[in-house]
């Protein structure tokens, strides 16, 4: 790799600027998508952005089970995002369809319509695991886009009270509980 | 004669290329994005984002593809971004920021109309993408364009004819009066509106019409709009430090004076735009009616009377 291709990989790396769209979610996964921005986690630290336009977007992050409303506007954004591009499926209901699975307005789950990047799982997933797959996918969409790799999805570790010593960063943030609590 | 024009066109071309031009402008917007971003988290209480993230973001859009246009409509959203970047760094360009650095007489109407050049593309860019939301966007930026414009040309104007010259060198080595100041005051009270901050930053009002006249562009494109915003960001704040700055004879006390008092400027306005919300476009629209008519009536008072006293 000569220099330019390793500065835009890193520069990829360190600026993924996302789009979010709702998939037909109980709001439950956008609330703590929106809560990985705000001072407590802070995701701009990471180069993170959330952008108004998916033109703009690097990284799509989609929540809710895929409703058949959404299913074209679904489409519709991924082919709006421009390359070289990531999905991250935030929550189980993009993976599974989770507590709606056998609902008739249901089209989920999400990887039937577009390529998937990394699950997030959790209902909802706490905002460091939202933070983490972010930096997983932008990991991702810089490596596929120098070396031209095929899509494989991958599935991040639980997060959270519960699932102690899945992430580092998890017991940290109950330790920090701890103290505000004290 | 001929020697003195290749002396002339030397400089100019320096000027234009290395300080106050691109080789400095290009480091220097990417700095003050950084600075505004940072200072607004800084007043959220969050860290926000490291020291090169403009430049990361700049190359990594370099990287991205663009949706495809065709026709003359996508010709000319190719170009805007195009012109708008090389008016803003001709804006910087024109600074008379080293002592006698050159210039000539009318160069301040010159960096005027250049400094006005982003925000026409702005708007012509919005009409051109076909996107309703970018449509908004540019009424919104023409309707506020045509209310601070009066302000701004008026306060410029003013300073001007108070001290009858044109030329911006001359304007930034002559001591500074008390209209001069009334006229600082003026321009610093245009600069959110014309650098879209908060609150007056309706025409890319995120979370209600996307990204505005953005909306549409991707990759290289909004790369270069991103630029143009910074050396709006460095041309903006360079004509108010060169206004308020001292006269040195030292090139390199005037280089640093220059660049702390832009620096300040920065700092000043964005923690403005981090505590302020965003007004509405009929709000924004006749504040700066009122400023108009208080500036006028101030000026006008003013330059009269150094009329008498001269
Ligand atoms: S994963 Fe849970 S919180 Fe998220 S949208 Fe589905 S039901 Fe709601």
């Amino acid at each position: 790799m000569n220099l330019w291709n390793k500065l835009m990989c890193y520069s990829r790396r360190h600026s993924p600027w996302l789009f979010h769209m709702n998939g037909g979610s109980c709001n439950g996964c956008d609330i703590e998508l929106i809560a990985s921005l705000t001072p407590r986690y802070d995701a701009e630290q990471l180069g993170v952005r959330l952008e108004g336009s998916p033109r703009h977007a690097d990284i799509l992050c989609i929540t809710g089970p895929v409703t058949h409303n959404a299913v074209n506007a679904i489409k519709t954004v991924y082919d709006q995002v421009c390359g070289p591009k990531a999905v991250v499926a935030i929550g189980s209901c993009p993976a599974t369809t989770n507590v709606f699975i056998d609902s008739r307005t249901l089209d989920g789950p999400l990887n039937r319509h577009v390529p998937v990047d990394v699950f997030v799982p959790g209902c909802p997933p706490r905002p460091d695991a939202i933070i983490q797959g972010v930096a997983k996918a932008a990991e991702i969409l810089a490596e596929r886009a120098a070396k031209k790799l095929p899509i494989a999805p991958v599935v991040m570790p639980l997060v959270g009270p519960g699932c102690e010593g899945a992430c580092p960063c998890a017991a940290t943030t109950e330790l920090k509980n701890e103290e505000v609590r004290a | 004669m001929n020697m003195d024009l290749l002396i002339g066109l030397k400089t100019a071309l320096a000027r234009l290329l290395i300080f106050p031009g691109l080789l400095f402008a290009v480091p220097a917007a990417w700095f003050f994005l950084w600075v505004e971003r940072k200072a607004v988290a800084r007043m959220q209480g969050r860290i926000g984002p490291p020291f090169m993230q403009p430049f990361f973001d700049f190359i990594k859009l370099l990287g991205k593809s663009t949706p495809p246009r065709s026709g003359i409509g996508g010709l000319l959203m190719r170009a805007w971004p195009l012109i708008a970047v090389s008016a803003a760094a001709g804006a910087v360009g024109l600074l008379p920021v080293l002592p006698a650095s050159g210039g000539f007489e009318g160069d301040l109407i010159l960096l005027l109309a250049l400094l006005e050049v982003p925000s026409m593309c702005i708007i012509a860019a919005g009409f051109s993408s076909g996107s309703i939301f970018g449509e908004i966007g540019s009424a919104r930026e023409a309707v506020l364009s045509v209310s601070y414009n009066i302000v701004f040309l008026l306060a410029i104007i003013s300073i001007a004819a108070s001290q009858h010259t044109f030329s911006l060198s001359a304007l930034a080595q002559l001591p500074s009066s008390p209209l001069r100041w009334l006229g600082i005051v003026a321009i610093l009270v245009c600069l959110p509106a014309k650098l879209h901050l908060n609150p007056f930053s309706l025409p890319n009002a995120e979370q209600e019409i996307y990204s505005g006249p953005m909306t549409e562009y991707a990759g290289p494109e909004l790369a270069m709009w991103e630029l143009s915003h910074g050396l709006e960001w460095v041309a903006a704040t360079g004509l108010v430090a060169t206004l308020i700055a001292p006269a040195f004879t030292l090139w390199w006390v005037a280089a640093l004076v220059f660049v702390a008092l832009s620096f300040g400027l920065v700092l000043l306005l964005s923690v403005v735009a981090a505590a302020t919300a965003r007004l509405q476009i009929d709000t924004t629209v006749r504040f700066y009616w009122q400023c108009t008519l208080i500036f006028a009536v101030l000026a006008v008072a003013s330059a009269l009377f150094m009329r008498f006293r001269a």
